[in-house]
């Protein structure tokens, strides 16, 4: 005969108990999403961050925009008309970890890429409220003074590698100079970063002369997000819930 | 997504008929034990263990 | 005894200082130097202490020999952490009011001061709050002294130790940007061996109880210790980019990363901020009322009911998002289910209040402990609302999830803590009794009009941007801009930290209290069996 006694007389048992009870909600809801094949879509053209788009990535989390800008478009039609095609699993399968966020004190991001210009999100993110006087965004002028350093790049892409995004060798070992070669885009080295990194866009992001700079990284990835994948083949209107 | 219809039935088939039973399971246990009338005693006993400190 | 606690803090401060001599960078640097100092000042403080581990408060002869001690210094912890925390949670406030505030520069902005804000509340204030009670609770309820010699000074120490890493961390840019597990992966390994010590210093102290019931309190502790050590644990894994950076990456990415936080992030809610918090309730409100748990029965139900049901809830926080249909259906059902229990434990919490009502009048204590379970109910009944998908439409990404989290954090969590505090002071300083009842009394009311101002804010201001954002005009296009919906919520920003600006006030009250009753001091007052309202001529009810 079972008798609840014991539990609460032995609080091993206890602990036991606790410890099962509060497994089964996560095993049953998380892990099926790691074989489950329908979770991520199959979709063409999600790649791995160029390196230059990986460090604008790290600056993004640095600065916690994750706490007031969403990447994650629901499909609503005022939110596929305000951002754009609602957002696939697809598109953050290499985004360590994910940035689909929880608030939009600001607008969603999930597809701001290639929407403004380099200068206005430079300008933008310099003086918020010169572009957008109800803005509450904090300015962040130091990204434009500030050298990037990633001098530690290629462990970088080891570390995501290590966790399942498929950087290559190949990639690993022109890390730097595909990092180099993004904000240069008269050198020789941006065919072979769009080789490796199909699309990438190659341009001196900050319109600065000289080293690499954060604002650099930061515009870079902020103009590739929800750019990757081809929505030509696909039809919002028929997916709304 | 087009796949998430029928796992989404599934699931929903699983949950209405072992989840189902399994809660009621779950729960008619812990009614039991708590309300059976053998541990009126007990517990108003374990009520006062606040009160016997100091 | 002593010399064995000499081992590790060495091997504590040889770990920080080689990570300080290969830092990667200037914050590991930084880390390492106070990992370092961490081990140097423990030897000091236990040569200091002299073998002192720490005794009772009031020394009963014939009694059981406490370390009350340390819970002394989680008192002054928690105390110093919960003003700290209200005090950055008003300026993030104002800077969203005015944006000015932010400075333009890289450690004052508010995506960095907004995780020191919800860390600095949640694990500073309510963690020390849930590491005081429990050591206060499970020596009490099993009239035993707390286990492990100088484990729970570790435990303590070590906790603020994480806190500063984590603090410090996020003011200079380093997070993992996973919400409420914001910490990179050397400060959550360090949380992770004070958590295990703090689980075994738990349950030695259970061991050595000489009552053979673990009474009901001691679950949701024990519930809230384990639990929490399994979210941290995974939802933490991450792949540093070498052993002295402070950068990492972690193990999951996308819709598994999303669900695996949320399941953190909702159960961090869950047992953190519920089942601990509830241990709370089932030890202190009996105490204050002098009358045990209204039902010892519903406590059990409550128990297992709570704990089954909580764990599923965290997809409700990813409605409408990639993450499949299925996943979603199963977090909401969840999180309507969880009304159920969670309206158990309102109950039971505020009847163990009836025939003592009247106390309510005469004992601004018991008033704190009875509106926290108010507010604790009034949260339970949002929350299942805004978890079923058409009403999460509408409010998620706005304020009115923010003006939720604080009815439950600012009502439920912070009055339920001011009231231990305000039951531990005297009896853990020794005073005769609080320096003064009318303070607390004022407290309650800065707190509570703080937190109406501030979830009826909320309240409106998110459903108005939600509509907002959803608004078409007569020819169909979208009505208003994103900016135009930002321009609306600014009076309600205002009134937002006109509301938290009350709170920090109580929150200060509450510290000058603790102050002067560590000093041992009694303000001279009017007493409260003569309530001003009840007629001189007239006898008493």
């Amino acid at each position: 005969m079972f008798d609840h006694s014991k539990i609460e007389k032995n609080s091993i048992l206890m602990l036991i108990g606790i410890l099962i009870v509060v497994s089964i909600g996560g095993l049953v809801e998380i892990a099926p999403l790691f074989y489950l094949e329908s979770t991520i879509e199959k979709v063409k053209g999600v790649r791995p961050y160029t390196p230059l788009e990986l460090a604008g990535r790290n600056i993004y989390i640095r600065e916690g925009c994750y706490n007031c800008h969403s990447q994650m478009v629901r499909p609503f039609r005022d939110e596929v008309e305000r951002y754009g095609h609602y957002s696939l699993a697809a598109e953050s399968m290499y985004d360590h970890p994910f940035q689909w966020g929880s608030k939009r004190t600001g607008p969603d991001l999930a597809r701001v890429g290639a929407k403004y210009s380099d200068e206005w999100h430079k300008t933008h993110l310099i003086d918020p409220r010169a572009l957008v006087p109800e803005s509450v965004m904090p300015g962040y002028p130091f990204l434009a003074e500030t050298t990037l350093r990633y001098k530690d790049i290629e462990d970088h892409l080891i570390a995501n590698k290590m966790v399942g995004v498929p950087y290559d060798d190949d990639m690993i070992a022109a890390a730097r100079a595909d990092l180099e070669a993004q904000v240069d885009p008269d050198s020789d080295g941006v065919e072979g970063l769009q080789a490796r990194y199909p699309g990438a866009q190659a341009r001196n992001f900050d319109a600065q002369p000289g080293l690499p700079t954060e604002m650099d990284a930061l515009i870079a990835y902020l103009q590739v997000l929800g750019t990757m994948v081809d929505f030509k083949a696909y039809k919002a209107e028929d997916n709304y819930r | 997504m087009q796949t998430t219809g029928t796992e989404f039935e599934q699931v929903a088939m699983f949950a209405q008929t072992w989840g189902l039973v399994y809660l009621t399971v779950m729960f008619a246990g812990v009614l039991i034990y708590a309300l059976r009338p053998g541990a009126r005693k007990k517990f108003q006993d374990a009520a006062q263990i606040p009160f016997k400190e100091d | 005894m002593t010399f064995l606690v000499f081992l590790p803090l060495g091997l504590i401060s040889l770990l920080g200082l080689s990570l300080a001599a290969g830092a990667d960078d200037a914050v590991m640097y930084g880390h390492g130097l106070l990992m370092a100092a961490f081990g140097f000042l423990g030897v000091f403080w236990v040569i200091s202490r002299d073998g002192d581990i720490g005794g009772p408060a009031k020394a009963v002869p014939g009694g059981v020999n406490y370390n009350d001690a340390v819970i002394r210094a989680g008192l002054i912890a928690s105390t110093f952490w919960g003003v700290v925390g209200f005090s950055v949670g008003l300026v993030i406030a104002l800077q969203l009011a005015f944006p000015v505030l932010n400075l333009d520069l890289p450690w004052t902005s508010f995506g960095r001061l907004r995780p020191l804000h919800t860390s600095a509340v949640i694990f500073a204030f309510g963690g020390n709050v849930l590491m005081m009670t429990s050591f206060h609770v499970v020596q009490r309820t099993c009239q035993a002294r707390l286990a492990g010699g100088w484990a729970p000074w570790f435990v303590f120490w070590g906790y603020q130790l994480f806190l500063l890493m984590a603090a410090s961390g996020y003011v200079l840019g380093v997070t993992q940007s996973k919400e409420y597990a914001e910490p990179e992966w050397y400060a959550d390994l360090w949380l992770t061996v004070v958590w295990v010590v703090y689980l075994l210093v738990f349950l030695g102290t259970l061991w050595r109880r000489k009552e053979p019931h673990i009474y009901v309190a001691n679950w949701f502790y024990l519930a809230f210790i384990v639990t929490i050590a399994m979210l941290h644990i995974i939802n933490n894994l991450a792949m540093p980019v070498t052993l002295t950076s402070t950068k990492s990456y972690v193990l999951f990415a996308g819709v598994q990363d999303a669900l695996t936080q949320w399941w953190y992030g909702h159960n961090a809610v869950g047992f953190f901020l519920t089942a601990g918090f509830l241990g709370i309730m089932y030890y202190y409100v009996p105490k204050q009322a002098e009358r045990p748990i209204y039902s010892y029965r519903l406590s059990i139900v409550h128990f297992w009911s709570l704990i089954f049901i909580y764990i599923w809830a965290g997809p409700h926080h990813l409605h409408y998002t990639a993450l499949p249909d299925w996943a979603q259906t199963l977090g909401m059902t969840f999180s309507i289910m969880l009304w159920m229990p969670s309206w158990g434990g309102m109950i039971n919490g505020l009847m163990t209040l009836s025939g003592a009502w009247d106390k309510l009048r005469t004992d601004p204590i018991l008033r704190l402990l009875a509106i926290s379970i108010a507010f604790y109910g009034m949260s339970t009944f949002e929350g299942p609302l805004m978890s079923i998908k058409a009403v999460n439409g509408l409010s998620h990404y706005t304020d009115w999830t923010i003006g939720h989290v604080h009815s439950g954090a600012l009502g439920w969590v912070g009055m339920v803590s001011f009231g231990a505090i305000y039951f531990l002071a005297p009896r853990m300083f020794a005073s005769e009794k609080l320096y003064s009842l009318r303070l607390v009394s004022a407290h309650f009311w800065l707190a509570t009009v703080g937190i109406v101002l501030y979830a009826s804010a909320m309240w409106v201001s998110g459903i108005m941007q939600g509509l907002m954002w959803r608004a078409y005009d007569s020819l169909g296009f979208l009505e208003y801009s994103f900016a135009e919906t930002v321009e609306a919520m600014h009076p309600f920003y205002v009134i937002r930290a006109l509301g938290g600006l009350l709170y920090v006030i109580g929150g200060f009250v509450m510290a000058w209290n603790v102050y002067q009753t560590a000093k041992g001091r009694i303000r001279d007052e009017r007493p409260y069996e003569s309530t001003p309202a009840a007629p001189q001529t007239a006898p008493a009810e």
